[in-house]
């Protein structure tokens, strides 16, 4: 069955009508050098049973092992509600509609979503989503560097303990837009950034990005942080992750005044890990910065009769109607994993994530007990922890990975390719997925191998 | 035919100038540019002590049309913002060459006085547009 409307012999007739030889010729303006030749690897066709295979081929690939890998997509629970409820007819695609407010049942999903979001973040408004956590970083950063109208130097203060992957993406984002970085380094001994560490005369910047809990799994002093940032006129970020939301202060209760912006990666609230994504990316903000942020916004108001109605709002900042000043490029949201994610927190409910962040506390805490007390195990840092921790191995960390692979164990992400000084070095953590015999699987795997190295 | 004020001093992207003996000028939206525009939701001032440059963008009106941004006419220092545009953005619309007034600027370089166009000028300026 043919996808696609048009028969050669439609093209053909337009082709003639407008007087060009081929489709090709539509696009002769663009420079060659411009063009992308080919798709390298990727056939010009396959049948569906091809396809089909393929992609049970490939999601095998992603096989089933024992869980105890976090470094920022997480393995918890998803009620099995949550995906019937999403791929219903009513609920299932992956767009914001065009005429969205067509759409009243989209958008108040959406509302609702914005409204959990805000609640869990402590601040006053939150976007309809973006595309994951790295990339709503970069997007925080470029809306501090428009929102902060006290500073000039687009300076952004960034520790070495938010995720690797989120200061390379934001990099990537924002550098050519003038933007600078200058890299905190955390404290060898906590993992943390030392507020004592911090300047005292630190110079304009337009934001200081604090990680909550920072990359290492380790709780940050919020309250310090914030307040230094604030009195020295910098805005703050808050990276968070939204399980730890549950159980640790919100962003918008950080210190006197509260974080400006706080932004995060969504899926850890209903979305499958499979491979990498699709995930999503959040972001809330104070109501004074509302006009800065990117991305759609979704309002309830009153129709002509004061009945209930969604309907974008504040869309003179985006793109449609603020052209090349608009706050972002980002004209859409992750409408399908907002749904789930939506639904998610509608079923767990604020008491739900509390508990689900409580046993996956309990569950690192037991983890990590367990295994600094294997010979040649050692816990690197002081801090006190969320859901996940950083071990030292007295051993080849490669080796002893890859023997942990071999039994259908993953142990953990590795830190030395990230971070030189932290050698043989593990970050591990368990989510409430993990039970007390998981536990205690991977305690007696790792302790044997490392017996068998001696 | 849109009023145009003979004691100001204007600019082509619609920005009107008042010029004042303590040499600071008052800068606004011209009733042509707030008629174009149509009824302002929100109006972001500049900050006090702001530098700005010449036509550099320095403040943001915001229609139910459109969000526009103000270009200052001249160089200088923001000694005043009018922040009651915060509360009532339409003002701008009501009394575009009063109380609707954007933001106080200390001068410079007079100089830059001398490209901007007296009111003859820009209603040709106007015209010219429409056309």
């Amino acid at each position: 069955m043919p996808y696609i409307p048009h028969t050669e012999e439609e093209v053909r007739q337009m082709l003639d009508t407008i007087g060009v030889q081929s489709i090709e010729d539509l696009f002769d303006e663009i420079p060659a050098s411009l063009r992308h030749k080919k798709l390298e690897g990727v056939p010009t066709q396959a049948t569906e049973m091809e396809v089909t295979r393929l992609m049970h081929e490939r999601a095998a690939k992603d096989g089933t092992p024992l869980c105890f890998m976090g470094a920022g997509a997480y393995d918890h629970h998803i009620p099995a509600a949550v995906w019937q409820i999403t791929t219903r007819g009513e609920f299932y695609t992956a767009y914001t509609p065009y005429q969205a407010e067509a759409s009243q049942g989209t958008l108040q999903l959406l509302y609702e979503y914005q409204t959990m979001m805000a609640n869990l973040n402590g601040l006053d408004v939150s976007n309809a989503s973006l595309y994951d956590g790295a990339s709503a970083l970069a997007e925080a950063i470029l809306m501090a560097v428009r929102a902060n109208r006290k500073s000039k130097s687009k300076r952004i203060l960034m520790p070495s303990n938010v995720h690797p992957n989120y200061r390379k993406t934001a990099e990537a984002i924002v550098s050519n837009q003038g933007i600078t970085f200058e890299v905190i380094e955390y404290d060898q001994a906590s993992g943390c950034i030392d507020p004592a560490s911090l300047p005292a005369e630190p110079g304009d910047f337009a934001a200081l990005i604090i990680p909550q809990p920072n990359f290492f799994g380790g709780v940050e002093d919020v309250n310090v942080l914030t307040d230094w940032a604030h009195e020295h006129k910098g805005l703050v970020i808050g990276v968070v992750n939204p399980i730890a939301l549950a159980v640790l202060s919100p962003p918008g209760d950080w210190g006197t005044s509260g974080a400006d912006i706080a932004c995060g990666e969504g899926q850890p609230l209903g979305i499958p890990m499979s491979s990498g994504g699709p995930f999503y990316g959040f972001m809330c903000c104070k109501q004074a910065y509302v006009r800065q942020m990117p991305g759609r916004i979704i309002g309830r108001t009153v129709d002509l009769e004061g009945k209930p109605g969604y309907t974008l709002t504040l869309q003179a900042r985006e793109q449609h109607i603020r052209r090349s000043k608009a706050t972002s490029n980002i004209c859409t949201n992750q409408g399908l994993m907002i749904t789930a994610s939506t639904i998610h927190m509608a079923l767990m409910g604020a008491e739900g994530l509390e508990r689900v962040a409580l046993v996956c506390h309990d569950n690192t805490r037991k983890l990590a007990e367990k295994l600094s007390a294997i010979a040649g195990v050692d816990m690197v840092f002081n801090s006190a922890y969320f859901h996940e921790v950083v071990i030292r191995l007295s051993a080849p960390l490669v080796e002893v990975m890859n023997a942990l692979y071999a039994q259908n164990l993953l142990p953990g992400f590795a830190l030395q390719d990230d971070y030189p000084e932290l050698e043989n070095c593990l970050l591990v953590c368990a989510t409430e997925m993990r039970t007390d015999s998981d536990i205690d699987t991977y305690v007696e795997r790792l302790q044997s191998i490392m017996e068998n190295m001696k | 035919m849109s009023e145009i004020p003979g004691e100001l001093k204007y600019s082509k992207s619609h920005e009107w100038v008042q010029i004042n003996d303590d040499g600071t000028v008052l800068v606004g939206i011209t009733e042509h540019a707030q008629d174009l525009l149509g009824d302002m939701v929100y109006v972001e001032v500049p900050e006090v002590d702001h530098e700005v440059e010449v036509e550099e963008a320095c403040a943001v009106v915001e229609s139910v049309k459109a969000a526009s941004d103000i270009y200052s006419p001249v160089s200088g220092i923001v000694t005043e913002s009018n922040e009651a545009l915060t509360d009532s953005p339409e003002l701008v619309n009501s009394d575009p060459f009063g109380e609707g007034w954007i933001m106080r600027i200390k001068l410079a370089d007079r100089a830059d006085l001398d490209a901007l166009m007296d009111a003859a000028a820009y209603a040709e300026h106007i015209e010219s547009e429409d056309h």
